[in-house]
């Protein structure tokens, strides 16, 4: 038995809703317990800022594609190096971290679980490779379904339980955890080099529609219980004028579940745009927030973009390519048979750049001005906006103006008349920040019941310490200290156990994979389909029963069984 | 009994539908695999138990005794080299980079002698490609280029394309090109619509030929280009702009040939700009089965793909100087593992004649070329037969492989996790 207690941490638990309350936490064999033993260690947080472990609720860190995203990338490398020390192995990258780099610098900045944002089935078992020397944080993977031909064919022979059943199937047998929808239907359109522009092309060939694919998944997603939404990445991302086509895409998802949003909607910064071309690019925050405030349904991220160098890397293979032809830099393409694709190519965002100034800008006016800070969560898509070692940056943006007010005056100066940040006057509190960093993502995931996000009596010990008095910092002026404190906890605390002190890593963890088995009548076992079957041994070229990941890829398995309404 | 769906350990195709039939234990029959799979699966004869050279002969040692004899030989060298890692699983090929870190070594794989260039090109133009399932659904152009895979990757024709079924292909074998470009008139090309045959040393100017036509400027091509006529380039350019999805496979002979990486990126570009016409992909014919995941788990774990020198704590990598060959030609290497590969079989002399200098351990099941220099031999569990473990296809795909015998044997990760402990106890 070991027992930790944590005295005097400033506390900030919106789950509970405790909002700076100094108390005690008390942890036993790795869970928050009521109260502990005279015998147990002491952490004396001497009412330091204290909260649940952070939580990315989008992020690349395993993969094939964020290991290609390194491969093809010997200067990325180079760009950020340290040696075996300690506890600690060698790392090295700065946008594409390796493992034990990502793994070291999230725990570090306080985060204690990572939500991989796409991992196509076919190679689910790299991502679980890679999950395991990902030591200090909790994983879990959405999973790839947006050009699925089993779910196509369901989609267009209008059978959805069917399509539940194949997400069924293939979430238990590659034990991935969400379902994600990345350009549904263009990453298949691209696999003929070809492109849906929104929600109402048909894709070739299977003559369904990027709005019948969502439609059908959400509502599949919801026959299945899955504890979390469905997760898209919208069509047309990154093209000038696309939030008509986000919106189109929000306005498809009906209210279905009490627990939590219906859609999460990822990196919309990249969705919100306005203008008819790139010279009257704009931002279209306002209209995208203003029917999130008004949708409880929906969750999103920001996606912010940060200026300096970083690599994007996308299951959206199409997108890819433009950006390609307009940086004209390294381009990386990943076709996956009867599943998705990705893409990757290296950009710099400027400040200089208008185009780039106002993508900047898009991504806070998202967070200031959608109300509820659980309907609007902390991300950089990371790496795509930026490394997720910015978010101490967007943090201190998001709580003072005056911040944002010195960055701005170094953006491109036609900028001001492009989008409304500078008329923004919300500076977010403490609390939003928690709920952006750390609750919000474990509602919306839907694992705060698994413990997750929370601090309560039977949660997982992770905890977060940040040398930071919420009593005497005012952020609003003192944005430096805000940054500061964020970007290095004085304790990382990861299942009971001190991880990270004042950024050094201390042990080598041993992470937990959350996956999802959903039970399904036996007339929906796709396993025993024999069209299922048949197809799959014709043009998949891997043996079905070589597909399903194995029992050995998991460090800790945490698998969560729901009942299917099939 | 009879094992299904065992994946075979031999070349990058890592095919995962051969039938392995074992009686008390011996494979005694192999179902689907080409010559190449069914003469591994049936097995040559093992080395039974470790050796030690003793002046002229080799002396039986234990697994414990050979363990400690390569650990305290990595201890106590200056340079150590761990090399190979393309014929092992990646749990192994993993304890092999925290080994490196931990002694301050040096790690490379045998891609370095092989497939580096390519890795050098994609480092500078990036990587079009796909999984090999794709090509077979969808491509009715397929180019092989400076490969040969009838007889390095036999049924990567079956699998994957020229005989292989595919979902939009209504009659697959009439309505797929294939084309084969190579120096000398390979078996691969008797089979192939339409073949090329460049001048040694010509790849790069037919790629770039190929370039100028796609971009529109057929003008500038003289009549023949490294022995190819301007009409022929002209067809083929123009069935690769008329294909509805293209497929280039190259190997070695563009590889290793004149010009090395920057055919490679030529070839690379010419994918990029035919896919502002169409779709095409581009990918590399890899050799041995997990050559590719030696690949992917150093990337992961270190940040780069083969030659990464570890003695100034960071990973370090610097072609050219951090890879294998080039550690031994310049005599600084002091002690060298050997790890799923036959370095004596394929590096040039001057490096034998560094490795026969100095102590090295060789981990593999059957005698080779490298036994000469070995001071210590330890047979180990071969993957795919009497081990299990992670592989990666040529195209990223990563696959179990299967048991379908079970041995004492131990397997690569089992030998260099107790060599490991052992290093990390005296550290
Ligand atoms: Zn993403």
């Amino acid at each position: 038995m070991t027992e930790l207690l944590v005295k005097n941490a400033c506390v900030i638990d919106p789950l509970r809703g405790i909002n700076g309350e100094v108390m005690d936490i008390a942890i036993r064999n790795g869970k928050i317990v009521e109260e502990v033993s005279d015998a147990a260690e002491v952490v004396d947080a001497r009412g330091m800022l204290t909260m649940p472990g952070g939580i990315d609720s989008h992020t690349h860190i395993c993969g094939t594609k964020v290991n290609f995203g390194r491969y093809m990338s010997p200067e990325d490398m180079r760009a950020g190096r340290t040696p075996r020390q300690g506890a600690m192995h060698a790392t090295s990258g700065y946008s594409v971290p390796t493992t034990y780099g990502n793994s070291y610098r999230y725990s570090v900045m306080g985060y204690t679980t990572l939500l991989e944002g796409a991992m196509a089935p076919l190679e689910a078992r790299h991502t679980h490779e890679e999950f395991s020397y990902t030591p200090l944080q909790d994983t879990m993977a959405n999973t790839l379904f947006d050009g699925n031909w089993g779910i196509l064919e369901a989609i267009r022979d209008g059978d959805t339980k069917r399509v539940a059943a194949i997400i069924a199937w293939t979430l238990s047998a590659v034990k991935g955890f969400g379902v994600k929808l990345t350009n549904p239907g263009g990453t298949e359109a691209w696999q003929w080099g070809k492109n849906v522009t929104c929600i109402r092309d048909p894709v070739p060939y299977f003559e369904v529609t990027p709005a019948e694919i969502i439609r059908s998944v959400v509502e599949a997603n919801e026959l299945l219980h899955l504890p979390h939404s469905v997760h898209l990445h919208c069509n047309n991302l990154g093209t000038p004028g696309n939030y008509t086509c986000t919106l189109g895409s929000f306005g498809l998802i009906p209210d279905l579940n009490k627990k939590r949003q219906t859609l999460y909607a990822t990196h919309v910064q990249f969705h919100a745009y306005g203008g008819s071309g790139w010279k009257d690019f704009c931002s279209k925050s306002e209209p995208i927030a203003n029917y999130v405030n008004m949708r409880p349904q929906i969750v999103i991220d920001m996606g912010q973009v940060m200026f300096g160098r970083t690599t994007t890397m996308t299951a959206d293979g199409p997108m890819e390519f433009n950006l390609y032809r307009l940086h004209h830099d390294k381009w990386s393409n990943h076709d996956v048979e009867l599943e998705t694709g990705s893409g990757i190519i290296p950009v710099i965002y400027r400040r200089k750049n208008l185009v780039n100034s106002i993508m900047w800008a898009i991504g806070l006016e998202l967070a200031l001005l959608t109300k509820s800070p659980w309907q609007c969560l902390l991300t950089t898509d990371n790496p795509n906006g930026a490394p997720f070692v910015k978010y101490p940056e967007i943090i201190a943006l998001l709580m003072s103006k005056r911040y944002r007010d010195a960055e701005f005056a170094t953006v491109h100066p036609d900028t001001e008349s492009r989008v409304p940040l500078p008329a923004i006057e919300r500076e977010l509190d403490w609390h939003e920040i928690a709920v952006m960093t750390r609750a919000g993502g474990a509602r919306a995931l839907g694992i705060q019941d698994l413990g997750k996000g929370h601090l309560a009596p039977g949660a997982d010990a992770d905890v977060a310490i940040y040398p930071l008095r919420i009593d005497e910092v005012d952020p609003a002026a003192e944005y430096q200290k805000v940054i500061d404190g964020f970007s290095q906890t004085e304790y990382t605390i990861k299942r009971g156990r001190v991880v990270a002190r004042r950024g050094e890593c201390l042990v080598h963890g041993s992470n937990a994979t959350f996956w999802v088995r959903p039970k399904v009548p036996e007339n929906y076992d796709m396993g025993k389909d024999p069209d299922f079957i048949e197809k799959f041994d014709r043009y998949y070229t891997v043996r079905m029963r070589n597909y399903p990941v194995q029992d050995e890829y998991l460090t800790r398995s945490r698998c969560i069984e729901t009942e299917a309404d099939l | 009994m009879i094992v299904k769906d065992a994946v075979c350990p031999f070349c990058g195709c890592l095919c995962d539908d051969i039938e392995v039939e074992v009686e008390g234990n011996r494979v005694v029959a192999v179902t689907n695999a080409c010559e190449l799979g069914m003469t591994k699966f049936m097995g040559e004869k093992r080395m039974k138990n470790p050796i030690l050279r003793d002046g002229n002969r080799w002396k039986d040692i234990t697994y414990d005794e050979a363990i400690r004899y390569a650990a305290d030989m990595l201890l106590s060298a200056e340079r150590p080299l761990l090399y190979g890692w393309s014929g092992t699983h990646g749990e192994a090929q993993c304890v092999g980079v925290h080994m490196a870190e931990l002694i301050h070594g040096v790690i490379d794989n045998t891609s370095s002698v092989c497939h580096g260039p390519s890795i050098l090109a994609i480092q500078e133009v990036g990587h079009p490609g796909c999984t090999l399932g794709v090509v077979k659904n969808r491509a009715d152009l397929v180019i092989y280029w400076g490969s040969n895979p009838i007889d390095a990757h036999p049924r990567h024709l079956s699998r994957y394309t020229r005989y292989a079924e595919g979902f939009f292909l209504e009659n697959a074998f009439r309505d797929r090109k294939v084309i084969v470009v190579d120096v000398r008139k390979t078996e691969t090309a008797n089979i192939a619509d339409e073949f090329i045959q460049i001048k040694p040393g010509g790849d790069y100017a037919v790629l770039s030929a190929l370039r100028a036509i796609v971009q529109g400027k057929v003008d500038t091509i003289p009549r023949t280009v490294a022995g190819v006529t301007r009409a022929q380039l002209v067809r083929v350019a123009n069935l690769c702009k008329s294909a509805k999805f293209g497929a280039v496979y190259f190997g070695l002979g563009l590889t290793m040939t004149q010009g090395k990486y920057k055919n490679i990126r030529n070839a690379i570009e010419l994918i990029s700009e035919l896919n502002r016409h169409t779709k095409f992909t581009i990918s590399a014919m890899r050799g041995h089965y997990n050559v590719y995941g030696s690949n992917e788990v150093n990337t992961w774990m270190t940040g780069y793909p083969f030659g990464i020198d570890f003695s100034r704590g960071i990973a370090f990598y610097n072609p050219g100087e951090t890879t294998a060959v080039d550690i031994l030609a310049r005599k600084e290497c002091d002690a060298a593992l050997i790890v799923g590969s036959d370095p004596a079989a394929h590096f040039p002399r001057r490096c034998l004649e560094h490795l026969a200098d100095i102590p090295v351990v060789q981990l593999d099941p059957y005698p080779n070329a490298t036994t000469a220099f070995c001071n210590v031999q330890i047979p180990v569990a071969v993957t795919g037969i009497d081990a299990e473990g992670t592989a990666y296809r040529m195209d990223g795909v990563p696959i179990r492989t299967r048991r379908v015998l079970s041995t004492d044997y131990l397997s690569d990760e089992e030998v260099l996790s107790r060599m490991y402990a052992l290093m990390q106890e005296a550290s």
